[in-house]
């Protein structure tokens, strides 16, 4: 085994306009666009609960696609477990869940079918014996006939959940998981992911939430603009401001200057 | 819920092929009322309106008589308009939706992932076309000349048109732009192409326009499987239809491998 559950190596990313890109083909591509991040370097131990913060348009999002291949790096190389998400997408892919931001289904199929449909892309066939354990974790045994269109937001969370678990993946990324999500799923969604922890899965955590960050992740790092700014402890981050709380850190850390924030 | 088992220890990878050739049959299946009773009742239509009008006032070769002639064209019709519609509108609305993200996240590859939608696209085309052909059957039977003639053009037509429709779910951003492939370039190519009438009996333009539309070979190749006669050899019927399959084929595949619209 790798000894990193996940490894950033000097990432960038720039998103360039779609004419640029046609003109990329023919060797005469500008490197202008959005810089959604630059050089960005991380590790990620195996078993580590790992937060990725930053406000709104940091990277976090780009950072986790290229983690699960729905983006490419402009530079740079990612892996999981050690297999590189490019040349060795199949091995990486077949350790990482991903529970993407957005609330998406597929309206055509029940939650059992949906979870099937999963495990199968995975390869997996006569899933139902971790179905139904993953199931009743998330608390949607009795919903398991129902079509993805009739369920509540909070039920699709835990159905986005699910599918990310399908596969028994060692390693698992929540982007934005509780965002719109009540105060009880909250919970039960964090004592679940909390648990899965304990038993060795590797967790990589973004959210606005700061308090949830501070009571589950031991390692943070910030992003900010594409670049990671802080990346230290959680108790050593709480240190910095007197245990004043990650809010309070986090507030400070992003209106310091870049190379102050990350040598403090 | 048991640990996670590193992936070396998971079971062994296997190919999700199988089960996203499933889910994409699966979901026109489900509303076989759209998907395939719809296009046997429009194929029905042109066959009692266009015989009943066209019948004893024209005339295509020495032994056919219209209806007959009529009928492997209305096959191939519906069949290049449902392969194409099968990936095509699957695409689409999977990307609108956002769900496709569940697929590009597992280990299936590029060419899985051709295969099942391009697959999925042949077994919708042919089960309108021999739907078509069963209720054809109540009005008269059709002679079977080369059977095999008539397999290898309905796969060949139904594979160019998945893949087509591949193509235009990748291009195509919004429902807009799937309408305007569709109505102005697949329904004119199908139209044209002899469906409804012999090219020989067009003035010399619309006969040499009529030979640079593939379409017209695979309406003609199938017919040939039918009656023994046809417009072209079937030779050369086979030759433009796997010509233009193989070079559609690397366009999407490229396009896939380059990640077009759908890996960032």
């Amino acid at each position: 085994m790798s000894s990193f559950a996940i490894e950033f190596d000097r990432i960038h990313k720039t998103y360039t306009p779609a004419r640029q890109k046609f003109w990329k083909r023919f060797g005469q591509a500008p490197q202008t666009g959005f810089k959604a991040l630059q050089d960005v370097s991380l590790q990620v131990e195996h078993g580590e609960f790992f937060g990725l913060l930053g406000p709104n348009g940091a990277g976090k999002t780009s950072l986790i696609s290229i983690l699960a291949g729905l983006a490419r790096a402009t530079e740079g190389k990612a892996s999981v477990c050690g297999y590189d998400v490019f040349s060795e997408f199949k091995h990486a892919r077949r350790s990482l869940g991903v529970v993407p931001q957005e609330l998406v289904y597929d309206p055509f199929f029940t939650v059992r079918e949906t979870l099937r449909l999963q495990s199968g892309y995975y390869g997996l066939r006569h899933n139902d014996d971790w179905i139904d354990e993953i199931l009743h974790n998330l608390g949607l045994t009795d919903k398991a006939s129902t079509n993805m269109r009739a369920l509540s937001g909070g039920m699709k969370r835990r159905v986005l959940v699910a599918q990310a678990l399908v596969h028994r993946p060692p390693v698992i990324v929540l982007d934005e998981p509780t965002a719109g999500v009540d105060v009880d799923l909250r919970r039960s969604l964090w004592e679940f992911i909390s648990r899965l922890n304990k038993q060795g899965h590797t967790i990589l955590l973004t959210t606005h939430y700061l308090e949830e960050a501070e009571a589950l992740c031991g390692r943070i790092a910030m992003l900010k603009q594409g670049k990671v700014i802080a990346l230290d402890t959680t108790e050593a981050l709480l240190a910095r401001v007197g245990g004043a709380g990650l809010e309070e850190a986090f507030v400070q850390i992003m209106h310091a200057p870049a190379a102050e924030a990350l040598a403090s | 819920m048991t640990p996670s088992q590193p992936t070396s220890m998971q079971p062994q990878l296997r190919s999700g092929f199988r089960t996203l050739l499933y889910k994409e049959m699966l979901r026109f299946w489900r509303v076989a009322f759209q998907t395939i009773a719809a296009p046997v009742m429009t194929a029905l239509l042109y066959l009692v309106i266009f015989a009943q009008v066209l019948q004893d006032r024209v005339k295509v070769y020495d032994t056919i008589d219209y209806t007959q002639f009529l009928i492997p064209g209305l096959m191939m019709m519906s069949m290049l308009q449902n392969a194409f519609a099968n990936p095509s509108s699957s695409l689409i609305q999977s990307r609108i939706t956002g769900n496709l993200v569940f697929i590009l996240v597992t280990p299936i590859s590029n060419l899985e992932f051709f295969g099942a939608y391009v697959l999925a696209a042949v077994m919708r085309g042919l089960a309108v076309g021999a739907a078509v052909w069963g209720v054809s059957m109540l009005f008269l039977q059709l002679p079977v000349a080369y059977p095999l003639w008539i397999l290898v053009f309905a796969v060949l037509a139904c594979s160019i048109m998945g893949i087509l429709g591949l193509i235009a779910g990748l291009w195509s951003e919004k429902f807009d732009q799937l309408a305007a492939f569709q109505n102005f370039l697949i329904m004119p190519a199908t139209f044209l192409s002899g469906v409804f009438y012999s090219i020989h009996t067009l003035p010399p333009f619309w006969q040499a326009v009529s030979h640079w539309n593939p379409i017209f070979y695979t309406i003609d190749g199938f017919r040939y499987g039918f009656f023994g006669v046809a417009d072209s050899s079937p030779w050369l019927s086979l030759s433009v239809v796997l010509f233009v399959f193989i070079t559609l084929t690397l366009i999407a595949m490229r396009l896939l491998e380059t990640g077009y619209k759908l890996r960032h």
